[in-house]
């Protein structure tokens, strides 16, 4: 449990959000030409990663809008938040 | 096994205060080599290593756990253990396992307190209605006991849940599975150290993995926090963390992992004799034989390793059991928990090989990998001895996700993740 800095509202209870899971999953621009191994990649295949993550967030009940976030999943702290369509601030 | 335990041995120890009891498994340094290393000293972890050495006469074979063995995953959950799911390979899969556990504390001789008090599956809507009834069905053609109770019998079976019509969520009925229950989640995790150890395994705790070594497509070792450790095949049991170990390898499974939490009250005297559980409103509840509830509540939505959990979901998962169970209004809850689980899109597991000839994973159990502990250690152990899956664990080979012969438990699965 935390707090996140809605880019459009500010700092609003975690409960207020969705998650969306890992950001930066490009949708494939030619569907109809991906093989089974690649859609599975796109699908279901992800980083799950303990440490830095990348991932999408929506203010659910709020504003509604979609967001990326920068946390840190050992320890839940978030370390950067930047709207959709931005570069991520941290590498 | 070099020490029996019996009413014998009970009374024997009794005239020397209990001081002389043998330790139930040695605390072995590495060896440089092994026939098989299994990662993660839990549950299913210490069940494959103890089936590999009994059925497979794999004797060289150590258990590597970074913290202390039942440490995780099978010291957080709230022991449920029934088999009641949807499809025929789940079926297949989850009755394996709990056909074991009606015989399991005589063959590790070590007493795990199965009891098969029953779970029931409550609906508080049409469709759930309409879920439960399909499931028993399939359930009875798949050989495994179920019925469906109306919301009178609900009330029969388990007097304190509140059947009002008049409640938010109004119960309408449920399952019942008597053969299901619940099992001593450490005495688990212990009697199959002790019967792995016995057979010569050796467990080694308080060792992490740091790498694996490869040559060409083939494992060759490990690098551990206490050197190098020669060997060519490597089974991953490692739950939560299943993705930071394949990550090694650059390797990539469909995993998210999430805190799930439970807790427990302050003991009181038997209230409920059985375990119920509900989807819909999503809270389940058993009572241990030290008189506490366990209360299950969901998972974060998010992922995190942080073995804490949400304030948000016990909160929500309490409103729905003081609507279910007025009765317990002014309990005092006085432990919470979270464990990190890892789950996968179709909420069914991995039982598999890998690409990397050698690498084994058992992981993706979600919230529901305590009941499956003796099933999943047999098959799994089956798999590494073999190199082939047994044919109930082969439909959960981890290349389900490129054909698309997902098996979809999220019904059954009875925690909505």
């Amino acid at each position: 449990m935390f707090l996140i800095n809605c880019p459009y509202c500010g700092e609003r209870d975690q409960s207020e959000f969705t998650a969306g899971g890992e950001a930066h999953i490009v949708r494939p621009k030619q569907p109809t030409e991906l093989s089974d191994d690649q859609w599975a990649e796109f699908l279901f295949m992800r980083k799950n990663i303990k440490g830095i993550q990348f991932e999408r967030w929506s203010h659910a009940h709020g504003c509604r809008k979609w967001f990326n976030m920068v946390r840190d999943t050992s320890n839940d702290k978030i370390h950067a938040v930047y709207k959709m369509g931005e570069k991520p601030p941290i590498k | 096994m070099k020490n029996k335990y019996s009413i014998f041995s009970l009374i024997k120890n009794a005239f020397s205060y209990h001081e002389n009891w043998q330790r139930a498994w040695r605390d072995p340094e590495p060896k440089k080599e092994y026939e098989a290393i299994i990662i993660g000293g839990g549950g299913h972890g210490l069940a494959t290593a103890y089936y590999l050495a009994k059925k497979h006469n794999m004797k060289n074979i150590a258990v590597l756990e970074k913290g202390w063995i039942g440490g995780g995953n099978t010291g957080r959950n709230t022991t449920i253990i029934r088999s009641n799911y949807l499809w025929d390979a789940s079926a297949g899969l989850y009755d394996h396992a709990l056909k074991i556990w009606e015989g399991l504390s005589q063959e590790l001789n070590y007493n795990v307190m199965f009891s098969q008090r029953g779970v029931m599956n409550l609906a508080h809507n049409l469709q759930d209605v309409r879920d439960l009834k399909r499931r028993t069905h399939a359930n009875r053609l798949n050989g495994i006991d179920a019925v469906w109770l109306n919301t009178d019998e609900v009330k029969k079976f388990c007097p304190i849940i509140n059947t009002s019509p008049n409640i938010r969520y109004p119960v309408l009925g449920g399952t019942l599975q008597r053969r299901a229950g619940t099992a001593r989640h450490d005495a688990v995790a212990w009697g199959y150290a002790r019967g792995a150890d016995a057979m010569g395994v050796d467990i080694i705790q308080n060792c992490e993995l740091k790498g694996i070594k490869r040559n060409g497509n083939s494992v060759e070792g490990i690098e551990t926090t206490k050197g190098f450790i020669k060997t060519k095949k490597i089974g991953v049991v490692a739950a939560g963390h299943s993705s930071v170990i394949a990550s090694m390898v650059d390797l990539k499974l469909p995993l998210e992992s999430k805190p799930l939490q439970a807790l427990v009250s302050e003991p009181v005297k038997p209230i409920i004799d059985t375990v119920v559980m509900s989807n819909a409103v999503h809270a389940y509840v058993s009572q241990s034989d030290k008189g506490e509830l366990v209360i299950g509540a969901g998972t974060d939505a998010y992922v995190s390793y942080t073995q804490r959990g949400s304030h948000d979901v016990v909160e929500g998962t309490l409103k729905a059991i003081l609507e279910l169970y007025p009765i317990f209004s002014r309990m005092k809850m006085l432990r919470q928990w979270g464990g990190i689980v890892d789950i996968c899109p179709d909420a069914s597991p991995i039982i598999s090989k890998t690409h990397i000839k050698g690498l084994y994973f058992n992981c993706g159990w979600g919230t529901g990998g305590f009941k499956a502990t003796p099933g999943s250690g047999d098959l799994f152990a089956h798999t590494i001895a073999n190199d082939e899956p047994h044919k109930l664990n082969a439909d959960f080979n981890i290349n389900r996700f490129v054909s698309g012969d997902l098996v979809d438990e999220h019904g059954a699965a009875a925690v909505a993740h």
